[in-house]
């Protein structure tokens, strides 16, 4: 791709893909930013007028705004934690050999194919009912009183049932990255004295940690936006109402567009905010 | 220090037994070279030495005390592995200070080092680069400084030049052999280029499917194979062997002759035969003599600037005292 030509020629080639993420992208884009900008409640009036930046305003001084700032902060940074360091774990002991590998893999990855709304259900009621739950008959069986996960520890019991459906992808991805880790790195790092701990320390995390980075970057992306999981549990409740949950509210339940595209954009500016943090942090990792 | 005997080692596989039985004594300040074909199970004894292989039978004693199930740091060796093995997210600096650090020494004693292995050799400039940054034959180097500054009684190398280009090698090579003059360590070589082992060695041991077939100085070795495999294995190009009625006249079931002990002779000499292909290296020149009727091909070395081409006839006198002569089984009489 060096000559003048060439250049040129990958352009016009690229240029139908370019042109139809762009509009993908930039269509809707376009249609909040319009949005919120008006006063437009479809059910009281439609379209009532250009009211400059109000929505903003009211959006951000509205008492759920900065609760569900920090929910939605609190689900990345629990839900990120977990997923990492047991993905480590679960990677390290998947990549020891043993008897039904091929299996216990596969299970492993299964619940990466389960939908997040039914996966949500099946923890809400098969698990975290407080009568008929597994974990109420378990907390009776030791005699202790059943727990309302999702009234008691509703934050808890969310990054819980996100961290199941998420683990299967750090496992998977940081398993195949130690598989190429070469065992004689290993081994020379055994001859230089160095013993499990230490070898794990200097020589296996800083090999995964191309992949972790991965693993953080994309898990953030899809977290940011998490919606079906509360939406099945608690519906906002208890202290679980993230950003995406509050703009759903704002334009679907109050029907207000206008005030709901406003929280679309201050969403945007949130994302742009972490995945600035976070290429702070652990960017430089995909350089070399 | 720097005694390693060997009494009886065994190792398999499964059931595989890829080291029957051996027993081996490499004495102190030894440069001690394994040799064999792919495949012939040097590896895994330098491994079983080095403990990153359990034995399956069998008493690994280093200087005298018993190290058969002593874990592979506590052996006081220092290995050279064939891919390097540096760390890829550390410098050259923390690459040599590793070892160091995991022993827990202070940092004045380890600079010190680190600055005399860099010094001795010529890494002083890259200490700061990550071995990605580094060719091959400067990785080499500090897998060597990383050994080094351990100052380990034994070195043990696993082919540590065979991912080196031919002129590097030779480089490397001497470098090594100086390496071992200096330091008058203990030092275990695997390869199976016999160029090297000849080079380098104080001792050859010669390896074939796991057993020892020779073990000895380069010179012994090439001058008194103890059988057919070590005749072939020493030397280059290979010795030629001759079966049938010219074996017979001298009393042996096959006969060798090495390429270097063959003269050209003129009309009447003992053999004659057609040139196949020359090999011209300038100082020497190779040729493969067919249709002489003793064996396929025939190789004599002969002086660089000698006029014979491809398809000439040739005459050919072995010395007579050069002849090795072998028995039904292989082995020389
Ligand atoms: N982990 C293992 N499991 C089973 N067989 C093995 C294992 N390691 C080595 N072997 C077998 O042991 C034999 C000797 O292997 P080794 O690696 O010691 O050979 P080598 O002499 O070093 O050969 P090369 O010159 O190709 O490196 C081979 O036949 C090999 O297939
Ligand atoms: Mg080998």
């Amino acid at each position: 791709m060096a000559t003048q030509h060439s250049r040129s020629a990958a352009r016009i080639m690229m240029a139908p893909a370019v042109i139809l993420l762009l509009g993908w992208m930039l269509v809707p884009l376009m249609m909040t930013l319009y949005f919120s900008f008006k006063k437009y409640l479809p059910l009281r009036g439609g379209d009532l007028g250009w009211v400059g930046f109000e929505n903003y305003a009211r959006f951000v001084s509205s008492s759920s705004f900065w609760p569900a700032v920090s929910a939605t902060l609190m689900i990345v940074v629990g839900v990120l934690l977990i997923t990492s360091i047991l993905g480590v774990l679960l990677a390290i002991l998947l990549d020891q050999p043993m008897w039904g590998q091929g299996i216990v893999r596969i299970l492993v990855i299964a619940p990466f194919f389960v939908m997040p709304t039914v996966s949500a259900l099946v923890w809400k009621n098969m698990f975290m009912d407080p009568v008929n739950g597994l974990l109420a008959h378990l907390w009776k069986f030791f005699g202790a009183d059943p727990v309302a996960w999702l009234t008691e520890v509703p934050m808890g019991s969310i990054i819980m049932i996100v961290s199941w459906q998420w683990l299967p992808f750090a496992t998977l991805i940081l398993l195949t990255a130690i598989q190429s880790l070469d065992s004689e790195q290993l081994e020379a790092s055994e001859m230089d004295g160095a013993p499990v701990l230490a070898r794990f320390w200097y020589i296996v995390l800083p090999h995964l940690s191309r992949a972790l980075t991965v693993v953080i970057l994309i898990q953030t992306i899809f977290l940011l936006s998490i919606f079906a999981e509360i939406f099945v549990t608690t519906q906002g409740a208890f202290g679980t109402k993230t950003l995406s949950y509050l703009i759903f509210q704002r334009v679907l339940e109050s029907q207000n567009v206008g005030l709901g595209s406003a929280g679309g954009v201050y969403a945007i500016i949130l994302a742009n905010i972490v995945a600035l943090f976070l290429m702070r942090i652990v960017g430089k990792n995909l350089d070399t | 220090m720097g005694r390693i005997q060997l009494k009886q080692i065994t190792k398999s596989f499964g059931n595989v037994e890829v080291i029957p039985p051996l027993d081996l004594t490499i004495e102190e300040g030894e440069f001690t070279v394994f040799v064999g074909p792919s495949g012939c199970g040097k590896s895994t004894l330098l491994r079983l030495i080095a403990g990153l292989e359990d034995t399956t039978s069998g008493v690994i004693e280093i200087d005298g005390a018993d190290a058969t199930s002593l874990a592979p740091a506590k052996r006081g060796l220092a290995m050279v592995f064939q891919s390097y093995a540096l760390y890829p997210h550390m410098t050259v600096r923390k690459n040599i200070a590793f070892p160091m650090k995991m022993a827990g020494m202070d940092q004045a004693e380890q600079d010190k080092r680190i600055a005399s292995a860099a010094a001795a050799l010529n890494l002083t400039d890259y200490l700061d680069r990550r071995p990605g940054q580094l060719s091959g034959g400067q990785r080499q180097r500090v897998a060597i400084g990383r050994a080094i500054v351990r100052e380990p009684s034994a070195f043990l190398f696993d082919e540590p030049l065979s991912n080196l280009d031919a002129a590097l090698r030779v480089g490397m090579r001497m470098e090594i052999s100086e390496l071992h003059k200096k330091l008058e360590t203990t030092m275990i070589y695997v390869t199976h280029d016999q160029v090297e082992a000849m080079t380098m060695a104080d001792k050859i041991v010669v390896l074939q499917a796991g057993r020892i077939e020779q073990v000895g100085s380069p010179m012994e070795l090439y001058r008194t194979p103890r059988n057919r495999f070590v005749a072939g294995f020493i030397g280059s190009p290979k010795m030629n062997f001759i079966e049938g009625e010219e074996a017979a006249k001298q009393n042996a079931h096959c006969i060798g002759i090495r390429p270097e002990h063959i003269d050209v002779a003129s009309e009447g000499a003992s053999w004659s035969g057609v040139v196949g292909v020359s090999e011209h290296l300038g100082s020497d020149t190779f040729f493969h003599v067919h249709d002489t009727g003793l064996a396929d091909t025939i190789t004599v070395r002969a002086d660089g600037e000698v006029g014979i081409t491809s398809g000439d006839r040739i005459y050919l006198e072995p010395r007579a005292d050069m002849i090795h002569r072998f028995d039904d089984a292989g082995l020389s009489l």
